[in-house]
């Protein structure tokens, strides 16, 4: 029994068809990456899942399935979103914004503190930076904020799209380095990626999506040697990394 | 002017603008979780000390059918549990009315709560379901319902004003009622209150959060319509509050709402809608400038003080660079 499954999906907006019939599946503890070209679908297929998008198809979280899709009905399932462009909250301070991360499990009564300390451990230069307001820290401490502030949902499942997005190769390992970690913990990824490489480096699987169609689909090892891949996701990505 | 002049009007501006600024702060905080100009809160200040004068004399007011009738349309759009709010609501309203017929202590907790029950009624019958909507838009329904409130407020009221008594009597100071005090006091306590639940508590921070990154709050599970259910309730209680404590000292009726939210909209402007120690400290500053020019030229009060817009909307506009909706 897969923890995700999506089944012929698709996504509108107005007249255009941005995702047409796209299906995979998503294992307990594997990470998932889905990659392609700019425009290709893939913040669609993320925001079609939890419901952001009109969308036609199937999504199965576990054995049941999802009658009304929402952020806050994912969230409530252990499925949580790292977005593009991170909407983080700009003039509350570091640990504000963690601790609203967990704002649907404080309501509940539960404690956060313990899950900062986490998320501090995870990246101490959060800890550091605890009273600065999140719109004055550099991209790379940003983008550790909206994985942190995630991880404070304790999520089962995490969707995380583009976290290498316009940062410096240094950060991105960093970055790539606790997702490794996260995923050795257990954790679920499902990880939208213009940076082919690292994300073919770290998933079990991957999709590849072109012009909102599933182009290619199977085990990471094998797509970083498919000529097609190569010469489309890997071979530019070594000509700009020199 | 000698100096008991300057003291009383000082004391007069002072006493005003801290309202003002109270329903500023309100108009500040609903803007920025909802994207509303508030427009209608004045009427919403009014139905309060008005509601008061009726259940004191040992009527129904016509407020009361509003408020059950909005609350019956809330239920109607909920589903499910969402339903248990207003339903319970309305009939606790209901039993509270009847109870409080000619009792003074509980008519006041009635139109209390029967204003903030009318204010989130009216976030979530009107303005929830076009949240998708333009600022213009949601500016377009606010100014519908102030004039229809304001209407319904004469339907209800009648032309007359009405002066409740004050909950305090006698004067602290010559030109300074004990009442005054109380509103000076309220106004004070209120603003340390919002200050302290935005800075202390998580549910603060999360009514922040909304208003800064709609899809980010959503993401943590703070859902935006709550967050707009809760900034209409604070609203409501601060605009009820504000009139009941002050219907003694200037009066209650059906139309004086109207200046009241101009008022409370000019300072939440010189704070461009944003900022709420600007927003407050302008309320001051309105109170005192429309004391002053009532003294020299008291036929000019109300128009006067709109002349401060004009320097206000010049600094907006200087400012406004990039607005985001
Ligand atoms: N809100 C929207 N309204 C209309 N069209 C949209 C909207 N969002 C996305 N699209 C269109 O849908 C298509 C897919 O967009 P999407 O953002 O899913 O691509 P992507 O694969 O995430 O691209 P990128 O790598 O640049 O982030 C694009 O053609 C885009 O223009
Ligand atoms: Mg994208």
């Amino acid at each position: 029994m897969s923890l995700l499954a999506v089944r012929d999906l698709t996504v509108r907006y107005g007249a255009l068809e941005a995702v047409r019939g796209v299906s995979f599946a998503l294992e307990e503890g594997e990470a998932l990456a889905l990659i392609g070209p700019n425009g290709a679908g893939k913040t669609s297929v993320l925001r079609g899942i939890l419901g952001l998008a009109r969308t036609e198809g199937e999504v199965r979280l576990g054995r049941k399935p999802l009658p009304q899709r929402t952020p806050e009905a994912l969230l409530q399932r252990g499925v949580v979103l790292v977005p593009e462009g991170r909407a983080l909250f700009p003039g509350l301070s570091v640990e504000d914004n963690l601790l609203l991360g967990g704002f649907s499990r404080f309501r509940r009564g539960e404690a956060l503190e313990a899950d900062l300390r986490r998320v501090y451990a995870l990246f101490p230069r959060l800890e550091e930076r605890r009273r600065q307001l999140a719109g004055t820290l550099s991209g790379g401490e940003q983008q550790m904020l909206a994985i942190g502030r995630a991880l404070m949902a304790r999520p089962r499942l995490l969707f995380l799209d583009e976290p290498s997005l316009g940062l410096a190769p240094l950060v991105v390992q960093e970055i790539f380095r606790t997702l490794a970690a996260l995923k050795g913990e257990g954790m679920t990824l499902l990880l939208v990626e213009q940076n082919a490489r690292m994300a073919l480096s770290l998933a079990d699987r991957a999709v590849v999506l072109e012009a909102g169609e599933v182009a290619l689909s199977g085990r990471a090892e094998e797509l970083k040697a498919n000529p097609r891949v190569v010469e489309a996701y890997l071979g530019a990505a070594r000509g700009v990394e020199g | 002017m000698d100096a008991t002049i300057l003291g009383l009007l000082l004391l007069d501006g002072v006493q005003n603008g801290v309202v003002y600024g109270l329903l500023a702060l309100a108009m500040v905080l609903v803007f920025a979780v909802t994207r509303v100009i508030l427009v209608p809160i004045g009427e919403l200040m009014m139905f309060a000390p008005l509601s008061f004068v009726w259940l004191q004399g040992g009527k129904l007011p016509g407020t009361l059918w509003l408020a059950l009738a909005l609350g019956a349309l809330w239920a109607l759009l909920e589903r499910g549990r969402g339903r248990g709010l207003p339903l319970a609501g309305g009939a606790g309203l209901l039993l509270l009315f009847l109870l409080a017929r000619g009792n003074p202590a509980l008519a006041y907790l009635a139109a209390l709560l029967l204003v903030v029950y009318l204010g989130v009624a009216t976030y979530r019958v009107f303005f929830q379901p076009m949240r998708e909507a333009t600022v213009l838009a949601l500016l377009i329904m606010a100014v519908g319902l102030h004039v229809a409130y304001q209407g319904l407020g004469l339907v209800f009221f009648g032309p007359e004003q009405y002066r409740p008594d004050p909950l305090l009597q006698g004067e602290a100071t010559v030109g300074l009622t004990w009442q005054g005090v109380l509103v000076l006091a309220f106004a004070l306590l209120s603003a340390a209150a919002l200050y302290l639940f935005f800075r202390r508590s998580l549910f603060g921070k999360a009514l922040l959060a909304a208003a800064e990154n709609r899809l980010g709050a959503r993401l943590c599970g703070i859902r935006p319509e709550e967050a707009g259910m809760v900034a209409f309730a604070i609203a409501g209680l601060m605009a009820a509050l504000s009139g009941l404590l002050l219907a003694p000292l200037i009066n209650a009726a059906y139309f004086m709402g109207f200046m009241l939210g101009l008022k409370a909209f000019v300072a939440a402007i010189l704070g461009g809608l944003v900022s709420y120690p600007v927003a407050f400290l302008g309320a001051v500053l309105v109170g005192l400038f429309e004391s002053f020019t009532s003294f020299y030229a008291s036929a000019y009060k109300e128009a006067l003080v709109f002349l401060l817009l004009v320097p206000a909307l010049f600094y907006q506009s200087l400012r406004a660079k990039g607005v985001e909706e």
